[in-house]
């Protein structure tokens, strides 16, 4: 478990997830692709190709999107609607809660170009509020795999091993691709990275690699930090996260996300019945984002190893509550 | 047993006026839940599921049905009653009409089981979309059941309806059979009034959809216009079903006070004699 994970080359988890639909249609007839013009950026385009008549354009018009895909889960399909996560999930809010969540459809959300990594487009193209608002929903099943070898995994998951509504999360800019292939996936049950018993660590989609970074870098410096990859939001392990907290004492959070009701909340929930310990959360500080490059944007705002690092020493001198 | 279809014109008036007795005297029990629209839609209710709608109350799921999709949630109360009169579920469970634990909860859950259900839906707007879907569905099993969809006419003042719209045309589902409720008016006021829906015949054509008007408190008019609107290959069908809210009980006919109010004891037995003479 202390081993450390090697980057083979960036790959943006949008690809993951083309691969992991593209794969998911082999010999499912049933998988049915809507797209909503843009195909090819959120990685639908691959499927589309190849499974023609099994792919639906529905132009720009996403309420309609999520609709439809109600409409074919009801008759025993199996439908993957996906577009830009501040679209698919934000766009849709009311048609997902009711169509989709309270008939407890079989329907598979795709929120692409997630996060502030999306970069130059700006604010209104960054979605830092679809984990909240997905997560609220009952029924809802959300996703948010850490690099594209995992997406691909999830998507495939997502699709033919997981019941009633789920949103899966994924991001445009090219990521470090870590995680192995051959993987024990589960959703629901997250992935312990890297052990330590001095402060656990719990991060989710991009943030994974740099909390993985930062625990190396902690570890020079004789802190041992525990790494958990929070993969699904919801249904939330809290073994996994209760577990940590007996035995690390203090938990840091990091997600590309709001800090506000994402999985810095989804964390704290389950602490503060469960075994409270002094927590630190590193996302978004309830603000939007702006243009720029990725890797700029991520540290302007602190989604970085490094800002973890800090994180993680401000909380050890303030570990055990009075 | 697939529900045979009826024929009598008279037998037809005579369901109307039990399923109008019965939304009256449920709400009165509910003690809140929508009159007007659901008044209104009892004729139609009762040529469906009496007379076009291919189902079979004993086999709620059967693959071969026609489903009927109810986009307006809030008129629940004549669904649920034509429901019970064709055989779903007995007529007693209608004095459970949003009560705590019934299964004919204010707007329809499916998750509560009531048998004959197509959809779970309350929000205006979203119906038409999944209608698209089943009938998308069909198409793509090479089914020929219809899908009917039930939407109100202030309900089209959601944007999601005409991208529905859009879709159905585009997609050629002439398996998709939209109606509307046109009573003019909606909770406050008039619809020409809160927002002009006029012309509306003319926007469904311009979106690709074969357009029929009717009489929606005729069965005669009803039938016909069903008939005629599927006529058209590769196109869609919309009635555009001219009915008055509170249909029957002619002291509240047309009064959109009436949209969202249950009648009070007193006002149901009113309500039942003014029913009983417009019968007779």
């Amino acid at each position: 478990m202390s081993r450390r994970f090697i980057n083979r080359g960036d790959k943006p988890t949008k690809t993951g997830f083309g691969e992991g639909l593209l794969a998911s249609g082999i010999r499912h007839p049933e998988v049915i692709a809507l797209g909503a013009d843009i195909t090819a950026s959120v990685g639908v385009n691959l499927f589309a190709e190849r499974f023609p008549n099994q792919f639906v354009s529905l132009g720009i018009a996403e309420q309609n999107c999520v609709g439809v895909a109600a409409g074919l889960a009801l008759e025993g399909k199996i439908p993957v609607f996906s577009t830009y996560g501040v679209f698919a999930a934000l766009r849709t809010t009311d048609q997902i809660r009711v169509s989709v969540c309270y008939n407890n459809l079989h329907v598979v959300i795709g929120g692409a170009h997630a996060g502030l990594s999306v970069g130059p487009d700006g604010a209104t193209h960054q979605a830092l509020e679809d984990l909240a608002i997905m997560r609220v929903l009952p029924n809802m099943t959300v996703l948010s795999p850490c690099d594209a070898t995992q997406t691909k995994i999830a998507t495939q998951q997502a699709i033919h091993h997981t019941e009633g509504p789920v949103y899966i999360r994924f991001g445009r800019a090219a990521m470090p691709d870590f995680t192995s292939e051959n993987q024990s996936f589960e959703v629901g049950k997250a992935q312990l990275l890297h052990a330590g018993d001095d402060v656990t660590i719990i991060a989710t989609g991009h943030l994974v690699w740099e909390a993985l970074q930062a625990a190396y870098t902690l570890k020079e410096e004789q802190i041992h930090a525990r790494v958990i990859n929070l993969h699904t939001i919801k249904p939330i392990d809290k073994e996994i996260i209760v577990k940590a907290a007996r035995e690390t004492g203090a938990v840091i959070t990091a997600e590309e996300h709001q800090v506000t009701g994402g999985l810095g909340s989804a964390v704290a929930e389950v602490l503060a019945c469960e075994y409270p310990v002094p927590m630190k959360f590193v996302g978004m500080p309830d603000r939007f984002g702006e243009s720029g490059d990725p890797k700029e944007l991520m540290k302007k705002y602190q989604l970085t190893d490094l800002a973890i690092v800090q994180a993680v020493q401000t909380l050890l001198t303030t570990k055990s509550y009075p | 047993m697939i529900q045979p279809k009826v024929n009598d014109p008279l037998l037809l008036q005579e369901i109307s006026a039990e399923i109008r007795r019965s939304v009256i005297t449920t709400l009165s029990q509910a003690g809140s839940g929508h009159l007007g629209a659901s008044l209104g839609l009892a004729d139609l209710f009762t040529c469906l599921y009496f007379s076009v709608l291919a189902h079979d109350p004993a086999d709620p799921l059967w693959p071969g049905r026609d489903r009927l999709i109810l986009s307006i949630g809030h008129a629940a109360p004549v669904l649920y009653t034509t429901l019970a009169r064709v055989g779903y579920f007995p007529e007693q469970e209608l004095a459970t009409l949003r009560k705590l634990g019934s299964r004919l909860q204010g707007h329809p859950g499916r998750e509560h089981g009531l048998p004959g259900l197509e959809l779970s839906a309350g929000s205006l707007g979203q119906g038409l979309s999944v209608s698209v879907g089943r009938a998308l569905a069909a198409k793509m099993d090479d089914q020929s059941w219809r899908v009917f969809c039930i939407l109100g006419d202030g309900e089209l003042q959601e944007g999601s309806v005409w991208e529905a719209a859009m879709a159905a045309a585009h997609l050629k589902l002439d398996n998709l059979i939209a109606i509307v409720d046109r009573n003019g008016v909606q909770i406050d006021g008039k619809t020409e009034d809160v927002m002009a829906l006029e012309p509306l015949k003319e926007k469904w054509r311009a979106f690709g959809w074969e357009v029929v008007e009717c009489d929606g408190n005729n069965h005669q008019d009803i039938l016909t216009s069903i008939h005629l609107v599927q006529q058209v290959p590769h196109k869609p069908g919309v009635i555009l079903a001219y009915t008055k809210m509170g249909k029957g009980v002619g002291s509240i006919e047309g009064d959109y006070r009436w949209h969202g109010k249950a009648p009070s004891k007193q006002e149901a037995s009113r309500f039942l004699r003014e029913l009983d003479k417009e019968v007779s």
